[in-house]
């Protein structure tokens, strides 16, 4: 488990960043957010289809407050890359980019 | 082309504003985005890292169930919630759990540790040719079709969304699925998938909530359901409410009417033949298992997606119960009536009930949401059946039966080729599925019928080192036609090609179909084995449990870990609480 390499004192590594899964799904979650919050506040509200509730802003502090969590996971526990890995070997059952040869 | 040029014409089903669109568009900045990062920026190391060998296990759990969670199911499930009421759940809790951690508990073991690249190989292994050629062809056909109907949808809500005609919805939605195959990569294609999961939850959770207070939470949804179908004129057929409102016995699912008959049904052909023989031997699933770091990680896989999978229902099949009540022409359709309109610009039909609960409950900017959250499903569905087809094609057919023994970078040409060649077959599909759906039905079901004695074939195979390679195609062989005979005979499982000698029709016919299927298949395999010479033992090892060292099936790492990340407890608390839904629905 990366999480726990990552606690681990002494080990040496990068930490996967941007990269991160957590970063994007919480990026994404929060941006969707910050715009259904807007809506929700100065946009229409269409409280007939809602029966009442003003839905947009309702989800959009929802996914604000999961946007959040998932950015803040990922600061407290950040995914380490180990130092010395063995490279990937292309996986067939995927339909990659080629990766670049090393020239000699 | 007449189905088409009538379909230009169709207003669009829902009206979206800015607000919408820039909330889908900037899922695709991500979707894309991903995918330029992840060619760019990203040293061997990292690359490495991500693409899934040592991926935490809740991201392959969540990239397990989102490759299922395609267009098929969201707007199927759906479908069925807003015509069969709640029994729909039988094809999660019945039809998925218990499968699910049949695979990581039992069989996971075997596929990685066999260190076999697909499936199919699998069975190549253990059962030579004859097999290996009946389940691989059968399995990348079907991959082909159903990319097509997930295409056929995607498309069709591009043109409900935008008012564009299908053919060009259809174009510029395979040019992105290709576009988003193609650049993302094997790192970007799980991210998109885990990402897609949680769009998914956060369009559909929305419209759940919103479609309960309309209703007035959900025993105003039971009142109303109960009302309607009592309302509702006989020559509708619709379920009697008692039977919408609770899973068991499940009568309005089957078709059956005798509910001791319906439970069998249920519980033996959809729990077990169809549904073991889907989640334990689809290559699209079981390729995201294989892909991670240890057999801890391959089993947990699949166990920690039973976790979500289980409550996907209540944001799938309960929005298409609200449908059913709150939509006006889902209910005018549920009261026998034939409203016009819907994605499709023939005629409003079950599978529409999603689209017009959002159209009708959701405010413009959740609306956007939501439809980015269908557009995911369906782009990462049919990019799951196209990258699993293209492995299948290049390495179980072109590798083992046209050209061998070229270099890899051959294959990976082909591979790619393939991913080409499956997005314009996928496209043909879909204007085939738009003018001819119901042909586009059975054969789903037919291809349904391929899965059934595979389980059958696998397990024994498993078990039993007696069982010889010509009983492994002539089980598979023999299973498959008798499933085939079997909706022949019956009422409507293949429509009127049908010839209705079998009083059964509906779902219950697709389970005979499937239960004969299998004892058919277990009866001649174990009768042929014993008269055909097997395999030497040596050549079992990982491939049969009696041959193969307890070590190699287990992680010696997993027992230092907290329990809560073991393999048997998680699954054990994963089949009560599925227990328990079962109870309390």
């Amino acid at each position: 488990m990366p999480s726990d390499t990552s606690q681990r004192p002494g080990r040496p590594g990068k930490t996967a960043g941007a990269f991160d899964i957590r970063n994007f799904i919480g990026a994404l979650l929060f941006l969707y957010g910050v715009l259904l919050t807007l809506v929700g506040l100065f946009g229409e509200q269409y409280l007939d289809r809602t029966g009442g509730v003003n839905a947009n802003l309702y989800a959009g502090l929802a996914l604000l407050l999961v946007g959040a969590v998932f950015m803040t996971w990922a600061r407290l526990r950040p995914i380490v890359v180990p130092p010395h890995v063995e490279p990937a070997p292309e996986d067939p059952t995927r339909p990659s980019p080629r990766r670049k040869q090393p020239r000699h | 082309m007449t189905a088409l040029a009538r379909l230009q014409t169709a207003e669009t089903l829902i009206s979206a504003t800015v607000v919408d669109y820039v909330i889908i568009a900037l899922y695709f900045v991500f979707v894309l985005g991903i995918g330029v990062m992840a060619r760019r920026s990203i040293s061997d190391s990292i690359d490495f890292f991500l693409s899934g060998r040592s991926l935490p296990a809740w991201v392959t759990g969540l990239a397990f169930i989102s490759a299922n969670l395609g267009a098929v199911e969201i707007m199927g499930m759906s479908a069925n919630g807003a015509q069969l009421g709640i029994s729909t759940v039988h094809y999660f809790w019945v039809g998925a759990i218990p499968a699910m951690l049949f695979l990581g508990v039992v069989m996971m073991p075997f596929y990685y540790g066999s260190k076999v690249r697909s499936v199919p190989e699998f069975m190549f292994r253990r059962f030579g040719t004859g097999a290996h050629l009946v389940n691989a062809v059968s399995f990348a056909l079907a991959q082909l079709l159903i990319a097509g109907v997930n295409l056929y949808l995607l498309g069709s809500i591009v043109q409900a969304l935008l008012g564009w005609p299908l053919w060009v919805a259809l174009l510029v939605a395979a040019a992105i699925v290709l576009s988003y195959i193609t650049l993302g990569g094997l790192s970007a294609a799980i991210y998109n998938e885990v990402l897609q999961f949680f769009v998914i939850v956060a369009a559909l959770a929305p419209l759940t909530l919103i479609g309960l207070h309309r209703v007035g939470g959900y025993q105003g949804l039971k009142d109303k359901i109960a009302e309607l179908a009592a309302a509702a004129p006989a020559s509708a057929g619709v379920p009697p409410a008692s039977e919408q409102l609770q899973s068991w016995p499940g009568q309005a699912l089957s078709g059956f009417s005798s509910p001791f008959w319906s439970v069998v049904g249920i519980v033996f052909g959809l729990g077990f033949v169809l549904s073991f023989g889907y989640w334990t031997t689809n290559f699209v699933e079981v390729q995201r298992a294989m892909a991670s770091n240890s057999i801890s990680a391959a089993r947990k896989t699949p166990i920690i997606g039973a976790f979500p999978k289980m409550f996907v229902p209540f944001i799938v099949i309960v929005p298409g119960m609200i449908a059913g009540v709150l939509v006006n022409e889902i209910r005018q359709l549920k009261a026998g009536g034939s409203p016009a309109g819907g994605a499709s610009g023939q005629g409003v039909q079950y599978n529409d009930a999603l689209l017009l609960l959002m159209r009708d409950v959701l405010p413009n900017g959740l609306l956007g949401l939501a439809i980015a959250g269908l557009l995911a499903a369906f782009m990462a569905g049919m990019a799951a059946n196209i990258s699993a087809f293209n492995t299948v094609f290049s390495y179980d057919l072109w590798q083992r039966y046209i050209r061998k023994d070229h270099s890899d970078d051959y294959y990976l040409r082909i591979g790619r080729l393939a991913t080409v060649g499956a997005t314009v077959i996928a496209i043909f599909t879909a204007i085939v599925a738009s003018s001819f759906s119901n042909v586009m039905d059975y054969l789903q079901t037919l291809f349904g019928f391929f899965n059934a004695p595979l389980f059958a074939t696998f397990i024994l195979g498993m078990f039993w080192k007696r069982m010889t390679p010509t009983a492994g195609w002539v089980g598979l062989a023999s299973g498959t036609l008798s499933a085939v005979t079997v909706a022949l005979l019956s009422r409507d499982a293949f429509g009127s090609a049908s010839l209705g000698l079998l009083p059964i029709s509906g779902q219950g016919a697709a389970f005979l179909a499937a239960s004969t299927a299998f004892v058919v298949d277990i009866v001649l395999s174990v009768i042929v084995s014993l008269r055909t010479t097997p395999k030497p033992a040596s050549q079992l090892r990982g491939l049969v449990y009696s041959e193969t060292p307890k070590e190699d099936l287990v992680d010696p790492d997993e027992a230092a870990l907290p329990w809560f990340r073991r393999t048997i407890p998680l699954a054990s608390i994963a089949l009560v609480l599925v227990i328990a839904l079962n109870f309390a629905f």
